[in-house]
């Protein structure tokens, strides 16, 4: 069967048809976990296995807060391992380089089926591989919460990473060694799994702005280390020096202004690489010069908007993850600075902070003339991503930008058509190149603001005759015709199907 | 009329082929310092293979610094890249002497290559001798600019470089007027502080102020803060349009001089405000 | 045996080693192999033609070198290979 984009949806998914079709469907949502006060204290993964009765089968969740330090999901799969249990179903929210591991338990047969909104590293290159017996599903930010409230992801046991837990069973991200800011990916996994265990290495009395509710868990485990802080956030985010991407940056901020989006009660969101940052930096030094205040900015924050909301320029932070300590930090002191839900993030069924962003800024490993893009695969349909926020951010934005090299390593990001999407090209407004830039034709509204610009807006056809001119035309590389992945949207539908590798 | 030049490095593919992007009035396809002695014969391939690459004509002027004529490459320099695919030849350790050489191998190649343009020429001041000689210099023949080299200068001179630059203020001033004199660009030497653009727009305001009209980048980030400086601010492009409006008015009633906010206008008045409109219409700032 | 190298593994450079040879043999590595092999390796041949060589051996590691850059490594690294002793 194939989808509205004419891609191809495995047996047993429905197809995508659209990125507002959701609007037609109603919000369901299954019975919350009951409440009870009072948990259990764990001393050992062995004895969480026991006592919860984990094995074959069952479906395991975790959060992905500690991000490239995290030690909990490894320590799942080590006892996984032990007890050479099979058909385990894992659904982290993200899957790093650190768990490599995996990679052993795909192979043989004990793990056969991942949930994930994000992969990359030895675990992404072992799927594209077709190592893994079922199906990685790939969700977004917002379609993961929307999956568990529904039950179309039933969750048996959620085991958290929580960097402090305190006596009631309440869990902060804030405090602890391995103190990582927001918790915000872990909430549906609180509230809808049959059973909740959260690991922890630091016990506190109490738990000031608590963000995991300690009602809803039913076990602690207590062990030495959650993590390695080193591999949590990194020290400091910084905006690049690339002379590429800060031009990229200065003409993104250009465009911003000449479509009347830096004005007051401005929402933004960026992430957190270099040129994204660059962006922010722009936007902070028009915001001073031009005298206005932002209404509020979301999403993975770093230190950058932390900054800006202690300068004055943001009233409030809606954090979902923090990427640097700065934000760890502020999130703790700061009481605009609000740790956020994924669902109240981007559940397209919930009141969400991405419907209210003005303009976000987002990247791409591949963009094509209908302006689909992908983060998920890279050239090749290796697995190397995933959707994360991006098209959560891309559907609620009024403005989508799109910043990126055209050429990597002489490979034109502009494509025919992408390798895989993640994102639907109706909801990419404008692409940001060092060579130019491309607006969405079917954004009329937007190129008659532009009408007389003189910043260098070209059709995103001669775009790509440009970077096909430096590099010459890439061979096409052909894929093999067994699914190992599938890309759902934020609706639950199938937006494109990932290929083993040759 | 140029504000900005920035170097690329001769052998460096990566800084080469994205060149065009950083929005600088002209760049400097560098065969000289910037490429070590080993990798000579490299640099010159690259930038001749870039060259010949060029399909269509680059937004930007292409300025090519040969090695100095006291050395063993600048023959095979000139060789490989001087064609219509560049504009200027920029050329190190510059005397009256060198510069009289070089029109005569430049116009010898133009001769062979039967080619459309003639090369104009950048010399770079960085000899005592050469500031003692500037005014026989600049009136050199292919001389459209030059370039003041200021860490070899302070080296010929024997003291040290300051960031404020005290020890190169008497070139400084001297290349302006040189150059004022006969129309030609005078170019700053480079800020070298790549992590200080804010010391950098200090020291393009100073040299502005002297009379310099452009600077030399050696780093892309430098070039926008360079392309700030070296234009008319918004109140004067105001100022020379009120100027030219109410100089139109005034001949039409046929008067010479006339009174704008209480000020006499006059010739010079008016040329000054021609000239800043000039440079606004250029860089599209009007 | 003479042999020359020109290049560097910077991004988009490319390090070219040329050695002596009684037969014509070309090997290329890339970070692009799948989308360029085909191009870098006319690149080369072309190259050596208009160079007149026919027997030699070429090692290409290409960290995405456009044709041009190609081009002028290999040139360097014959002229290199034919200045050695």
């Amino acid at each position: 069967m194939k989808n509205s984009l004419g891609r191809f949806v495995p047996e047993g998914f429905t197809p995508f048809e659209g990125s507002g079709a959701f609007k037609n469907k109603n919000r369901i949502q299954v019975s919350k976990k009951s409440v009870s006060e009072g948990f259990e204290l764990l001393s050992s993964v062995s004895e969480m296995f026991d006592k919860l009765g984990i094995t074959d089968g069952m479906t395991l969740s975790f959060h992905h807060h500690l991000r490239n330090g995290d030690f909990v999901l490894n320590m799942v799969a080590e006892e996984i391992k032990r007890r050479n249990l099979k058909d385990m179903k894992l659904a982290p929210s993200s899957i790093f380089p650190a768990n490599a591991i995996l990679v052993e338990l795909i192979e043989k047969g004990n793990v056969t089926q991942i949930y994930t909104d994000y992969v990359n590293g030895p675990v992404a290159e072992a799927i594209s591989r077709g190592k893994l017996k079922g199906m990685c599903v790939m969700h977004t930010h917002g379609g993961r919460p929307m999956a568990i409230e529904s039950g179309l992801l039933h969750i048996d046991v959620a085991i958290l990473a929580v960097p402090a837990v305190d006596k009631c069973g309440n869990g902060t991200g804030a405090e602890g060694t391995g103190a990582c800011g927001s918790l915000g990916y872990a909430v549906s996994d609180l509230e809808y799994a049959d059973k909740v265990v959260f690991v922890t290495d630091t016990l506190i009395e109490r738990a000031e702005n608590a963000q995991l509710d300690g009602r809803y868990v039913d076990y602690v485990l207590k062990v030495d280390a959650i993590g390695d802080p080193k591999g949590i956030v990194s020290g400091t985010t910084r905006i690049t020096k690339d002379p590429v991407g800060l031009k990229i940056a200065r003409n993104t901020v250009k465009l911003l202004e000449e479509l009347g989006l830096i004005e007051d009660g401005l929402s933004m969101q960026t992430g957190a690489g270099g040129t994204s940052l660059a962006v922010a930096h722009y936007v902070r030094s028009r915001m001073l010069e031009m005298g206005i205040k932002g209404s509020f900015a979301s999403g993975g924050i770093t230190g950058y908007f932390t900054d800006m909301l202690e300068e004055g320029l943001f009233d409030e932070l809606y954090d979902v993850q923090c990427f640097d300590l700065k934000a760890v930090q502020s999130i703790a002191k700061n009481p605009n600075h609000h740790a956020m839900s994924g669902s109240r993030y981007a559940n397209p069924f919930d009141d969400n902070i991405v419907d209210r962003l003005d303009f976000v800024i987002l990247g791409a490993t591949e963009i094509d003339l209908d302006f689909n893009v992908n983060v998920t695969t890279d050239s090749h349909g290796v697995i190397m991503g995933g959707s994360g926020g991006h098209s959560d951010t891309a559907y609620g934005a009024k403005v989508t930008v799109i910043t990126t090299n055209l050429v990597k390593s002489r490979l034109p990001i502009i494509k025919d058509r992408v390798t895989t999407v993640t994102t639907p090209g109706e909801d990419i407004d404008v692409l940001v190149t060092e060579r130019g830039i491309a607006i969405n034709p079917v954004r009329k509204d937007l190129l008659k603001k532009l009408e007389g610009s003189r910043l260098p807006i070209v059709p995103i056809e001669k775009l790509l005759e440009t970077a096909h001119k430096i590099t010459g035309v890439p061979e096409k590389v052909k894929q093999s015709d067994k699914p190992v992945g599938v890309v759902v949207y934020r609706d639950g539908t199938v937006i494109d199907t990932v290929y083993k590798i040759n | 009329m140029r504000r900005s030049l920035l170097f690329i490095p001769g052998n460096n593919p990566a800084m080469l082929q994205n060149c065009d992007v950083f929005e600088s009035d002209a760049v400097i396809l560098d065969l000289e310092d910037a490429v070590s002695v080993t990798e000579k014969d490299a640099a010159r391939a690259l930038v001749s293979g870039y060259l010949k690459s060029l399909t269509e004509v680059p937004p930007m002027e292409i300025i090519v610094r040969i090695n100095g004529l006291d050395t063993e490459y600048y023959e095979h320099d000139l060789e490989a890249i001087v064609s219509d695919k560049i504009d200027t030849v920029m050329l190190p350790k510059a005397t009256v002497e060198y510069l009289n050489v070089l029109d005569k191998l430049l116009s010898k190649a133009e001769k062979a290559k039967d080619m459309q343009k003639r090369i104009s020429v950048i010399p770079i001041v960085e000899l005592a001798v050469s500031v003692l000689q500037i005014e026989e210099i600049v009136k050199c023949p292919r001389v459209n600019g030059v370039l003041l080299g200021a860490e070899d200068l302070s080296g010929d001179l024997g003291v040290m470089r300051t960031k404020q630059g005290n020890e190169i203020l008497y070139p400084r001033m001297r290349l302006a007027y040189a150059c004022a004199a006969y129309k030609i660009d005078a170019i700053d030497t480079p800020f070298t502080d790549t992590n200080d653009n804010q010391g950098l727009k200090e020291d393009c305001r100073f040299v502005n102020n002297l009379g310099f009209n452009a600077k030399a980048a050696i780093h892309p980030n430098q070039v926008p803060v360079i392309n700030e400086v070296f234009v008319p601010e918004r109140k004067s492009i105001e100022w020379a349009l009120r100027v030219e409006e109410a100089a139109r008015q005034a001949s039409l009633k046929g008067l010479g001089v006339f009174g704008l906010d209480g000020k006499m206008v006059d010739k010079p008045v008016i040329t000054r405000a021609q000239n800043i409109l000039e440079k606004a219409r250029k860089y599209k700032l009007i | 045996m003479k042999r020359g190298i020109a290049g560097s593994l910077e991004s988009n450079d490319a390090l070219i080693t040329v050695k002596e040879s009684d037969a014509l043999k070309i090997t290329v590595k890339s970070i692009v192999y799948d989308f360029f092999h085909k191009q870098i390796e006319k690149v080369i041949l072309d190259t050596l033609q208009e160079l007149g060589y026919d027997k030699i051996e070429v090692v290409c590691e290409d960290k995405g070198a456009l044709d041009y850059t190609i081009k002028a490594r290999l040139t360097v690294a014959i002229a290199r290979m034919e200045a050695s002793e």
